[in-house]
């Protein structure tokens, strides 16, 4: 364990050699097993779990669907039960921007489940790739995980088209399309600055 | 835990049944009772003697000590769904500065179903930018090298405003734990991390898979893969098998039910990395890292003091970029400061019990307590915070990232305590 002893000595000239050691061990790629516990997963074991989707849009199976049939799905899977027939007016948050409607962080029409996010991710997501990600893993309440990939990608369009980031109602989303689309909130996204060890959050904040 | 859920149910109705029946002779858990020696000791023999099995096999506390997690924001938890959302620990009555596994605070992204995970079921996936990806049982994890280490947790949500007014509701979702487990470094060098990667994501395997970006310095200098909190398994509602500890970053990082470790080479927005979504540099430099922050405890908000006299003020500190250096308490709302005992060890990024003796003339009177931290960050008060953002301060400021300004109690010449930050 750990004592406040240990954590003075990590200040000043110790704490740049650490830092610089720490550098070293992330960059080596050099790093031999030491304890040879585990085994390799299989190709089929990462392909089912390998579900975090990158900006890039890399991880993204094989599929497409349009917004015509994520109108149809949207209704089928039940989505509309909470979200309201058209993406508003659910008891779950709104997933339409309305007229005058804050896109930003803040309290949203339909928040009353209590679920927080900072603004309408149908328009201030930074990346398609996101939306496709939460559907995927976090939707239908209760029944996550369920929905085949023509449905994701159906779901996505339909959101996006109805909130006017795609403009055709059989515009295909997959795999390649998908991750290439604006979204109107990127320019709305900063870069987390980079961590190091020990030190303040922001330099001049109180 | 299912089978013992009803044989609970009903030794709190065998309890309850023997205080009433005594409730004629004897008013439990007053002052009162000492001057009746004989009948508490009966009444506490019979409750005893019922469910003296149950309480050989897994102890449990006095009848008489109540406090109690507590919705936030009176919000039900769980919901008609079933979901748990955020549970506040009630630090009003809190001891020491671990928190009993208990009574650790419970936070959701959006309200979550508590997994019943079997731990020779589960498995832990490293794979992605590494030469070898490997995946792990449980007890295979508990194999490697293992450390134990004390570091609070914190959801950015917990803070202070005018609608929060006892201690539990301002500052109760911050706890501290005992954690044991084998560090993420040791797995990652173990896997052979590509010379490229600069980020990792963390799942979960609850029904939403929660997953979170966490740099790759963070994962290589101290994150830890926990199996133990306090002395026993992580709790379910904790993680239960494996959790990630990422040492004094916000709650959202700490993975719980942890199945899966891919390496990566970006930021990837993912799941809960969403709720980061910040277009302003300052202020998302200020959401991952919990800054130096404390609060009084007692006497704290919702408190009653008994009249003129000696009392022991007493309240937890830490910081998410350290250990507790220092803690200053005020008595005459923050004109001038005395330096507090710290009365347990300061280990970094770790809660740390301080106290100050003090003899209450019983004026209204605010009180307040101050961190600071070995990076020699010391704790802002509200007012410092806004003039920072060139912002007015007014009740409705809302501090942005991680909210670790200083809070004011106010003692009133009745000896009830309220929140002062907004009055």
């Amino acid at each position: 364990m750990r004592t406040s002893s240990d954590a003075r000595t990590s200040g000043g000239i110790r704490l740049t050699s650490l830092a610089l050691m720490l550098i070293v061990g992330v960059t080596l790629s050099a790093q031999s097993p030491t304890y040879h516990v585990g085994r390799p997963p299989t190709p089929d074991e990462v392909k089912a779990w390998d579900i975090a989707i990158s900006p890039d849009g890399h991880e993204l199976p094989p599929g497409h669907g349009t917004a015509k049939e994520g109108r149809d799905l949207f209704i089928e899977k039940g989505c509309s039960q909470c979200h309201g027939r058209m993406g508003e007016g659910g008891k779950a948050p709104t997933l339409i921007v309305m007229k005058g409607m804050p896109t930003g962080p803040g309290r949203m029409p339909g928040m009353d489940m209590g679920i927080q996010a900072p603004g309408l991710m149908a328009v201030s997501a930074p990346f398609a790739t996101t939306m496709w990600d939460y559907i995927n893993r976090g939707m239908p309440l209760g029944r996550e995980g369920s929905l085949k990939p023509d449905e994701v990608y159906s779901l996505v369009a339909f959101l996006l088209f109805r909130n006017d980031v795609i403009k055709s109602e059989d515009e295909v989303l997959d795999a390649k399309t998908l991750p290439a689309i604006k979204m109107p909130n990127l320019s709305g996204y900063t870069e987390h600055p980079e961590w190091k060890h020990a030190t303040p959050r922001l330099v001049n904040y109180p | 835990m299912k089978s013992k859920k009803p044989s609970r149910r009903k030794f709190l109705t065998a309890g309850a049944a023997v205080a009433g029946a005594a409730a004629g002779a004897l008013k439990p858990a007053s002052a009162e009772a000492q001057g009746a020696p004989a009948a508490a000791s009966a009444a506490g023999a019979a409750v005893g003697k019922k469910d003296i099995k149950e309480l050989i096999a897994y102890g449990e506390r006095s009848r008489f000590v109540t406090s109690l997690r507590e919705p936030a924001e009176g919000r039900p938890s769980p919901d008609a769904f079933g979901l748990t959302f955020h549970v506040v620990t009630p630090l009003g009555e809190s001891v020491g500065s671990i928190t009993p596994s208990s009574l650790h605070y419970v936070a959701a992204h959006r309200g979550f179903y508590v997994p019943e995970i079997d731990p020779k079921e589960h498995r832990l996936m490293i794979h992605g930018m590494v030469d070898r990806p490997l995946i792990f049982t449980v007890d295979e994890i508990k194999r490697f090298p293992s450390v134990t280490r004390v570091h609070f947790l914190e959801c950015i949500g917990n803070r202070s405003n005018a609608r929060r007014q006892t201690v539990a509701q301002t500052h109760g979702m911050t706890s501290c734990s005992e954690w044991t487990g084998v560090l993420l470094s040791t797995l990652l060098k173990e896997c052979g991390v590509q010379k490229d990667a600069s980020w990792i994501v963390s799942e979960g395997a609850e029904e939403v898979k929660g997953a979170s970006s966490v740099p790759l310095g963070k994962a290589m200098d101290d994150c830890l893969v926990a199996w133990g909190q306090n002395g026993e398994p992580v709790r379910p509602q904790q993680g239960f098998p494996l959790r990630l500890i990422v040492p004094g970053f916000e709650g959202i990082y700490q993975t719980k039910y942890l199945r899966r470790v891919k390496v990566v080479d970006r930021y990837y927005m993912t799941y809960n990395d969403y709720g980061h979504l910040q277009k302003d540099p300052k202020v998302i430099a200020l959401t991952s890292q919990i800054g130096p922050k404390s609060v009084i405890t007692f006497p704290g908000g919702g408190h009653q003091l008994n009249g003129p006299g000696y009392y022991e003020i007493s309240g937890l500190a830490w910081s998410g970029g350290g250990a507790v250096k220092r803690v200053d308490v005020s008595t005459d709302g923050g004109k001038t400061w005395k330096v507090a005992e710290l009365r347990t060890p300061t280990y970094r990024m770790a809660h740390t019990r301080f106290a100050l003796p003090w003899t209450w003339d019983g004026k209204e009177v605010d009180i307040m307590s101050r961190c600071t931290d070995d990076l020699g960050t010391v704790q802002p008060t509200r007012a410092q915070v806004a003039k920072y953002w060139g912002e007015p301060l007014t009740p409705q400021f809302n501090v942005k990232g991680a909210d670790n300004t200083i809070q004011m109690w106010r003692i009133k010449a009745d000896g009830s305590v309220i929140n002062a930050n907004f009055v």
